[in-house]
């Protein structure tokens, strides 16, 4: 049910002492901008929810017009840094003893005076509604406390890809994140507050609470304070945690002097809960009389919210609240109790931002003519505390410190996300290839790789905005704001959901558009892309000179040799820092040898003597050589063989990747030179479209809608993924409906070794799906 | 008579978690042929259970429950009903061994957990074989016999009428015949539930540790008394709204977005997070809230067992509902409200025997 309104007294005078401990500018962002506020107020912490507007320096490229061309100018593009105002959600979580100073600060920064009204849930709204309407000014407008809660919930089932995950207490790793099935609905929730309450929701706005429970987080609460004489709800948890329960329940074996054969009960089952506590003559320890307690109530919870789950023949159950909310303790109970009355058929899952879910919903009862829910959201990771370790071995009074604000920042994302339609099966693609959440040795690599590498993201930082006076103060402050979630990563790695080789790209991104380094490879990008463009004609005479067969491996090898002239992988931005000669011949040389370290060539060429594809979807990868001299001779092939291309390439800008906007410039520059490019084009065979990412990796569940209306209008039957992010690092064992092409060269001889291959190895896979062979055996002859 | 009934004394016995229940047959048409035959061992064991009410500290014999006049495998006589503490079962094994039972060669059928537990104490420590018997199967052949026996006297069946209305609520008798399909609830230690389908078709649903025992356990650490009848005097005179947070506490009346009415208890126990009301409680209503808090838990599971088995008739039985008719008007109020009418909560009065009897038959009419 509720979350209590009513926390213990001692509660408040523990934290009478506490002071805001971090800069509240730092907790409370962009409060200037900020309007639309919410606030969810619990038993013993408040939500605060607000919108605001963020200015982002954007880097921009407009090609020069023709006719104007200034003989001076020898750029490629133009090249502005634009402000751009984006949409952000801001949530912060304190302690409640905080209220007041939060309230006044906020008070002193807000400057948006549209705002009227502050929309509030939570058992605690009504007592701090006076508080907050004095303060504030604002009107608080109670909402329904169940109706924020669901909407929350959907909102982050939606938006976040890692919300959801199960716990096992003693594996490698304690957190499992799950991909969220794309048709979120119906699942079950069930809120383990004060009370319980089990809902059913079926979709956006419908949900029945169709049960629920007395014995809940207030039981454990007051039961536990009355049997142990210990008043704080941590405290209790950390009591349970070290008792034995077998001390007070009565089991089956003290019943039956073993197990129950005949009902398949085994002898450790509790067959009685507090069961040899009912004598007047013997003590029970307080940790034992704790522990019983817990695993009477996660017990008795567990087997309620599966006999409404096999009702409502519902196999989704989420559990949140302030019993869970965090405490590994009682995630283990809940776990183990589902798994029990179940049978192991349904898992008890739970909720990252579980805690934001009131605060949430209540913000979206109030945005609702904006209509949030027609945006995708992305979670982002520079601005946002992550899912916090609560050790129950850890001293209570130095979790309620270290945990005083915790933030989640979510970006309105300027495109709507969806499912790339050819994925085989969505509800179980991951993109991910290497889970570091529970690969230790990985893990330690790719961190210590990404720290190794933050001095040279730094100079490139600095170096990208010459002019403009403290970039190097706000590098520094990317350096440690960067190298702080490094070092949090390595001590939680669930921190973010599975930390992967892609998050920590993401998060560097986050990290330097935080401090306004929006694209700082912008130069380097456009040098490198002028330069190619002088090549551009001559590698396409060189190829049009070699016979059909030859010219099909040349391609690739072009392709791949462009793959090197990655500012990514270290082992390249060395030798491109050093040696600005570097070039296309000499990249080509570097080249592992066939037989490559995955090599499906002589299938591909076999399918090449076949009939053309209908369409490709081609997901590029650099800027420069890459795009330029081996991605475009490649597609011109396509096009000349009576095979539509659409080029997919990212939103916005990460590492050297090619931008959109980069792309189509570039393309109109390569069509004035190569009338097969400059057919294409105006045939409508050629196609651009932006991804929705600005990652180096790739997530092809959450593609621009454009793209994902494209691939079907156009039929496409074949997926190209070019480059080690968006092909190795991620969707190496993705699984397509169509014909796919993987192609990248192993930039980092510690992922070369881990594969069995050296650095530059090449990875060429060709893969059909397996319905598929027979439509094509004409062209296909197996090996 | 054609078949051979296994010879005195008749016994049936349920070794409980807490409670051992035996059921003594006492021939009322011993003829005087008999009478001369009969050991003296067996004539002292009859006269010794018929003549006393309570045995030793604790044990202590149904007087109200004994069914007199009772036909069973073509003799007559009078049933009896006797509990004492499981943790006195070495006590009772000392007087079998005291009073030579082991010497009437006869085969005492025993069910419940400790028919298994203590089996090799039955046989050092008082020589007696124990013939092992399923519980649930005890337990729904008791019931079924029992309900089909009893004719005379107060009616076997019982339900609350009006159970939502405290002032007109009254027992009644019921009559179950035709009990099939039919939930069975045993509140005993723990809770066993039951799908009966007929009497040799059923199939245990589920159960939940929070039972009798565990309303005891609680009690006892809460408010320091050592019995059950203590107890359940205690939460007699308490009450409950002192320790539970109501939904009215919380939403100020109903909470009608889910239609909770203000009564209803949102979170037991949740007033006792706050320190100054914990310092205000009597033990009387700890008692109290703590029988409330299991008694609806079982409620709610039973209840939902229902909906899933689809079966709407509920007969509870199991000696937590010994001498707890505050207990029966909850469930049955429970039952009502919650159903909307739908479900009906039966009770027993012989409510912690069944097994034992169960036990007694297989003796008889081994299955």
């Amino acid at each position: 049910m509720a979350e209590c309104g009513g926390g213990d007294s001692s509660t408040s005078s523990h934290t009478m002492d506490k002071s805001i401990t971090l800069p509240p500018d730092e907790i409370f962002r962009n409060l200037e901008n900020a309007k639309r506020f919410a606030i969810d107020i619990g038993g013993s912490l408040t939500k605060l929810a607000y919108y605001s507007t963020v200015q982002h320096k954007v880097a921009k490229v407009r090609s020069f017009e023709h006719h104007t061309e200034d003989a001076a100018s020898d750029k490629l593009y133009e090249i502005s840094v634009q402000e751009e105002v984006t949409a952000r959600l801001h949530f912060i979580k304190f302690e409640n003893a905080y209220i007041e100073t939060c309230l006044d600060f906020i008070k002193d920064h807000l400057v948006n005076t549209e705002t009227k009204v502050i929309k509030a849930t939570g058992g605690g709204a009504h007592k701090f509604k006076e508080l907050i309407e004095r303060k504030l000014g604002l009107k608080v407008d109670k909402e329904d406390e169940m109706t924020c809660l669901i909407k929350g919930c959907n909102f982050v089932l939606r938006n976040i890809p890692h919300e959801v995950f199960v716990y096992a207490k003693h594996a490698d790793s304690e957190f499992r994140f799950q991909t969220t099935h794309p048709d979120i609905f119906p699942y079950l929730l069930v809120n383990i507050g004060s009370g319980v309450s089990i809902v059913k929701v079926e979709s956006e706005d419908k949900f029945e609470r169709i049960g629920g429970s007395s014995i809940g987080g207030g039981t454990f609460w007051g039961l536990g304070a009355l049997l142990t004489k210990t008043k704080r709800f941590d405290e209790l948890l950390q009591l349970a945690s070290r008792g034995q329960h077998t001390n007070v329940d009565m089991l089956v074996k003290d019943i039956y002097g073993g197990s129950y054969g005949s009902l398949g009960l085994t002898g450790d089952l509790i067959a009685s809960s507090f069961g040899k506590s009912a004598t007047a003559d013997k003590e029970f320890s307080k940790e034992d009389m704790a522990k019983s307690l817990l695993h009477m109530i996660s017990n008795d919870i567990g087997q309620l919210a599966c006999l409404y789950a096999k009702l409502h023949n519902l196999s989704r159950v989420y559990f949140g609240g302030f019993f869970i909310r965090g405490h590994p303790v009682t995630m283990h109970t809940i776990t183990y109790s589902i798994n029990f009355f179940t049978k192991g058929e349904v898992q008890a899952l739970f909720l990252r931002h579980e805690g934001y879910l009131g605060a949430i919903g209540a913000f979206l009862k109030g945005a609702e003519e904006d209509n949030p829910n027609q945006y995708s959201w992305g979670e982002n990771y520079a601005g946002s505390s992550g899912l916090m370790s609560v050790s129950p071995d850890m001293n209570p009074l130095q979790r309620a410190r270290s945990g005083t604000f915790d933030m989640l920042e979510m970006d309105r994302l300027e495109r709507q996300l969806v499912n790339l339609p050819l994925l085989q099966d969505s509800s179980s693609y991951i993109p991910d290839t290497v889970d570091l959440t529970e690969d230790a040795l990985a893990r330690e690599y790719w961190l210590d790789c990404f720290e190794e590498a933050l001095d040279g993201v730094v100079k490139r930082a600095i170096g990208s905005q010459p002019d403009i006076p403290e970039v190097t103060e706000r590098a520094e402050k990317f350096r440690q704001k960067y190298r702080n979630k490094l070092q949090t990563l390595r001590h939680q790695p669930f921190a973010y959901g599975s930390l992967t080789v892609r998050s920590l790209l993401d998060t560097r991104e986050h990290c330097l558009n935080e401090f306004n380094f929006p694209d700082p490879y912008l130069k380097i990008k456009e040098k490198e892309n002028d330069m190619a463009l002088k090549y551009y004609l001559k590698v396409v005479k060189s190829l049009e000179e070699l016979g059909w067969e030859q010219r099909q491996l040349a391609l690739v090898r072009g392709v791949l040799a462009g793959n090197v002239f990655d500012w990514g992988a270290k082992a390249v931005s060395d030798v491109l820092e050093s040696d600005p000669e570097f070039g296309f011949e000499e990249a080509k040389r570097q080249l592992e040898e066939r037989p490559w370290l995955v090599d499906s060539y002589d299938q591909w060429l076999q399918r090449l003597k076949g009939p053309p594809h209908k369409c490709a979807l081609f997901f590029v990868d650099n800027s420069g050589m890459d795009i330029i001299l081996g991605v475009m001779p490649f597609v011109r092939e396509l096009l000349s063989r009576g095979t539509e291309v659409v080029l997919a390439s990212n939103s916005g800008p990460a590492l050297n990747d090619v931008t959109n906007g980069e792309l189509q410039i570039l393309i109109e520059r390569i069509a004035a030179m190569d009338p097969v490019i400059q057919a294409g084009l105006m045939d409508d065979r050629l196609t651009l479209v932006q991804s929705g990412s600005s990652s180096p990796c790739l997530d092809l569940s959450r593609l621009d809608k454009v793209l994902a209306m494209v691939v079907r209008e156009r039929q496409t039957d074949l997926i190209v993924i070019e480059g080690m992010g968006r092909a190795i690092h991620t969707n190496y064992y993705a699984t397509l409906n169509c014909e796919s092409l993987k192609m990248a060269v192993i930039k980092n001889s510690w992922l070369a070794d881990r594969l069995g291959g050296k650095l530059f190895s090449v990875v060429f896979k060709y893969e059909v799906p397996a319905g598929k062979l027979s439509q094509n055996s004409s062209a296909l002859t197996p090996s | 008579m054609s078949i051979k009934n296994a010879s005195f004394p008749w016994f049936g016995m349920d070794i409980g978690g807490t409670l051992v229940k035996l059921v003594y047959f006492e021939p009322r048409d011993i003829t005087a042929e008999e009478e001369q035959e009969e050991v003296e061992n067996l004539k002292s064991i009859r006269r010794y259970l018929t003549s006393n009410v309570a045995y030793g500290k604790t044990g202590i014999r149904d007087v109200h429950l004994e069914l007199k006049e009772l036909t069973l495998c073509g003799r007559t006589g009078n049933l009896h009903f006797i509990r004492f503490p499981t943790h006195d079962l070495p006590a009772f094994l000392q007087m079998g061994r005291n009073k030579h039972f082991s010497s009437l060669h006869t085969t005492l059928c025993a069910t419940g957990g400790g028919a298994y537990k203590f089996e090799s104490d039955f046989r050092t420590m008082a020589d007696l074989q124990l013939h092992k018997l399923d519980e649930l199967d005890c337990l729904i052949r008791g019931v079924l016999y029992i309900d089909s026996v009893v004719s005379s006297g107060p009616s076997e069946c019982y339900y609350f009428e009006n159970p939502t209305d405290p002032d007109r609520c009254v027992q009644r008798p019921y009559t179950l015949e035709n009990p099939y399909p039919l939930l069975l609830v045993n509140i005993g230690s723990g809770v066993s539930i039951m799908a009966v389908y007929s009497e040799n078709n059923y199939k245990r649903v589920t159960g939940t540790s929070l039972g009798g025992g565990t309303f005891l356990g609680l009690c006892c650490l809460l408010t320091g008394c050592s019995t059950f009848e203590d107890a359940i005097e205690m939460a007699s005179k308490g009450e409950s709204t002192r320790v539970d947070k109501l939904v009215r506490d919380i939403y100020g009346g109903d909470y009608e977005r889910f239609g909770l009415p203000g009564w209803a208890v949102a979170s037991s126990f949740g007033n006792m997070i706050s320190k100054e009301k914990r310092e205000s409680v009597s033990k009387e209503d700890l008692a109290r809230a703590t029988l409330v808090t299991i008694t609806n838990n079982i409620g709610s599971i039973t209840r939902m067992c229902a909906l899933n088995e689809k079966i709407e008739r509920v007969v509870f039985v199991g000696n937590f509902l010994r001498v707890n008719t505050l207990s029966m008007k909850l469930l049955s109020y429970a039952m009502d409200y919650w159903s909307k009418g739908q479900l009906k909560a039966l009770f027993l009065r012989h409510e912690g025997y069944f097994g034992a009897v169960g036990a007694l038959l297989e003796l008889l009419h081994p299955s």
